[in-house]
């Protein structure tokens, strides 16, 4: 939002928005086409009997399924009628709880290594060894320790999000511009002035980028972690649902997670552009 | 002795098995409110003079005195303006300003604001005030650098190429917008610069460096009247100046390039 100013050295005025119906129209027109096609044809594919229908179900069963699901009105979803909303919270929670424990560590540590060489030559060789190992690696050391139950979902999903926290936070420490430190310095900032009004700040999109990432990977693990360690939450019921052969069931959890997913990064990205206003200049863009 | 004073002083840099000789035997003294100009060629350690001053280096050998006082550090009696410019591109401009004068315990609220307002009115950036740097042309950025180091009130400005980065017209107008400022508040100011024209027309004394290691050759008194014009430049005695340094840095350029590198 620009200020309109009366300055002799620039004249700015508001940008006019178009309000053009056509334009709105296809606009709307370019963000709907490719998902309703490919609904369309997965939809004629199982009409026509390209596929069959307990093994591929069209969309539309699986609209019904998902309704039964969320509201248990129809009973179509049989035993698992009306559990949608039990599903949904107890993966949201674990995605959360293993992501705030993940994330808090990996800024933590993240900042440290990157602030000191010597706390990254004791730290960083033990992280980047780690990281190299897949999280799903982690699952069976996770039971033994932690047995069935929450306590093994969390671990996996903080220490999947633990790692891209600290290496961006890492790296967004490393690469601030030195004349800003330098500048800081000689304006008197002591040392905690230093961490809150110049490091922080400047390294904050590339923590934001570790914190996006770390959120993605959550929903992956989630997912891991109730196939094999939980009996409840959406990836619990989608393996359940597989081993009685309810496929539309398992494509309406899929659906779920997607969504549950694309939710939580939305819920990232409106945290990130409220905190960072002035991280979108001189940027390519994309052609309009 | 001057305000600021370097008795033999020298700066090595290790790296790896390289040492660098950056500053070899430099005596210097900048005496209250002068304008004393470094110039020279690039790599004669003129920004590693300066980086000396301002406490971010600390020489190898030798001393370096400010008020009669060893230097502990960078701090904001010796205000730093930089090449790069030094804004924090999430602050608006006049939080920029604010910003070393938030780090004083002892500012009141109400002296900020009335020391941000100054300097925002002084610097033409009024009806910028809100913006962030890079909604700013390279000019005014440079303003507002100078504003915010303007407003911590350092006794002394310590300019690295501080307009090195601009376009040549923007660049004289910013010359005269530093003399401008010079004129009121007569801090004392050393200022690095690759510009023979800038070292001269700014300076009560410019100090010709040459490289490897770096060394002063010659201090020139500058004893043209102020306040200077800018049709100055195109007047006997600037020109003789200018010449007579011009032959000094090209001279001192040629002798560390090889020939045929130079036309």
């Amino acid at each position: 939002m620009l200020k309109q100013t009366t300055s002799a050295e620039a004249q700015l005025s508001p940008v006019a928005k178009p309000r053009d119906p056509w334009r709105r129209a296809s606009i709307l027109l370019q963000y709907a086409i490719f998902p309703v096609a490919v609904l369309l044809l997965w939809q004629i594919c199982s009409e026509i009997g390209f596929v069959r229908r307990n093994v591929f179900p069209p969309p539309s069963s699986v609209l019904a399924i998902w309704y039964d699901l969320v509201t248990g009105a129809t009973d179509a979803a049989a035993r698992y009628s009306g559990t949608w909303f039990d599903h949904a919270w107890a993966s949201t929670w674990r995605v959360f709880a293993g992501f705030a424990w993940g994330v808090a560590l990996g800024i933590f540590l993240g900042l440290l290594i990157g602030l000191s060489r010597a706390m990254e030559r004791v730290l960083d060789p033990t992280i980047q060894v780690l990281r190299n190992i897949p999280v799903t690696a982690w699952v069976p050391l996770s039971l033994v320790f932690f047995g069935i139950g929450n306590a093994p979902a969390v671990f996996l999903i903080g220490l999947g999000a633990f790692f891209p926290a600290a290496i961006n936070t890492t790296h967004g420490v490393r690469q601030i511009n030195i004349t800003l430190y330098k500048a800081a310095r000689m304006m008197g900032a002591n040392e905690r002035e230093l961490l809150w009004r110049v490091i922080l700040p400047a390294a904050l999109p590339s923590i934001l980028t570790g914190v996006r990432l770390a959120m993605g990977i959550a929903w992956v693990l989630v997912v891991v972690a109730e196939i094999l360690a939980v009996r409840s939450g959406l990836g619990y019921l989608l393996n359940d649902a597989y081993l009685f052969y309810r496929n539309d069931v398992v494509i309406a959890a899929m659906f779920s997670i997607g969504l549950l997913g694309f939710l939580s990064d939305r819920l990232v990205i409106l945290v990130r552009d409220i905190l960072l206003t002035w991280n979108e200049r001189e940027t390519f863009g994309g052609e309009n | 002795m001057g305000r600021i004073s370097l008795a033999s002083v020298t700066k090595r840099f290790e790296t790896g098995d390289y040492a660098v000789t950056a500053l070899d035997d430099v005596n210097l003294a900048v005496q209250d409110k002068e304008i004393v100009t470094l110039v020279g060629a690039s790599g004669c350690g003129k920004s590693t003079l300066l980086n000396l001053i301002a406490g971010f280096e600390t020489p190898t050998l030798g001393q370096i005195l400010v008020d009669g006082q060893p230097i502990k550090g960078p701090g904001p009696d010796r205000g730093v303006v930089f090449q790069q410019t030094a804004l924090f591109p999430w602050l608006s401009v006049e939080d920029n300003i604010a910003f070393g004068l938030l780090l004083r315990a002892n500012q009141g609220k109400g002296d900020r604001r009335q020391v941000v307002e100054r300097m925002l009115q002084r610097t033409g950036l009024s009806s910028f005030r809100e913006r962030r740097p890079a909604e700013l042309s390279g000019g005014m950025r440079q303003r507002a650098a100078i504003a915010s180091v303007l407003a911590i009130n350092p006794s002394t400005l310590l300019m690295d190429e501080p307009f090195g980065a601009l376009d040549s017209l923007t660049r004289t107008i910013m010359q005269d917008f530093l003399l401008e400022i010079w004129e009121e508040q007569r801090k004392t100011v050393v200022l690095v610069t690759h510009d023979i024209d800038e070292a001269i027309y700014l300076a009560d004394k410019t100090v010709v460096m040459t490289a490897h290691p770096g060394r002063i050759c010659e201090v020139i008194d500058v004893n043209l009247p102020r306040p200077r014009r800018y049709e100055m430049r195109s007047e006997a005695p600037f020109i003789a100046l200018r010449d007579h340094v011009t032959k000094i840095v090209r001279t001192e350029a040629l002798k560390g390039a090889p020939l045929s590198t130079v036309n």
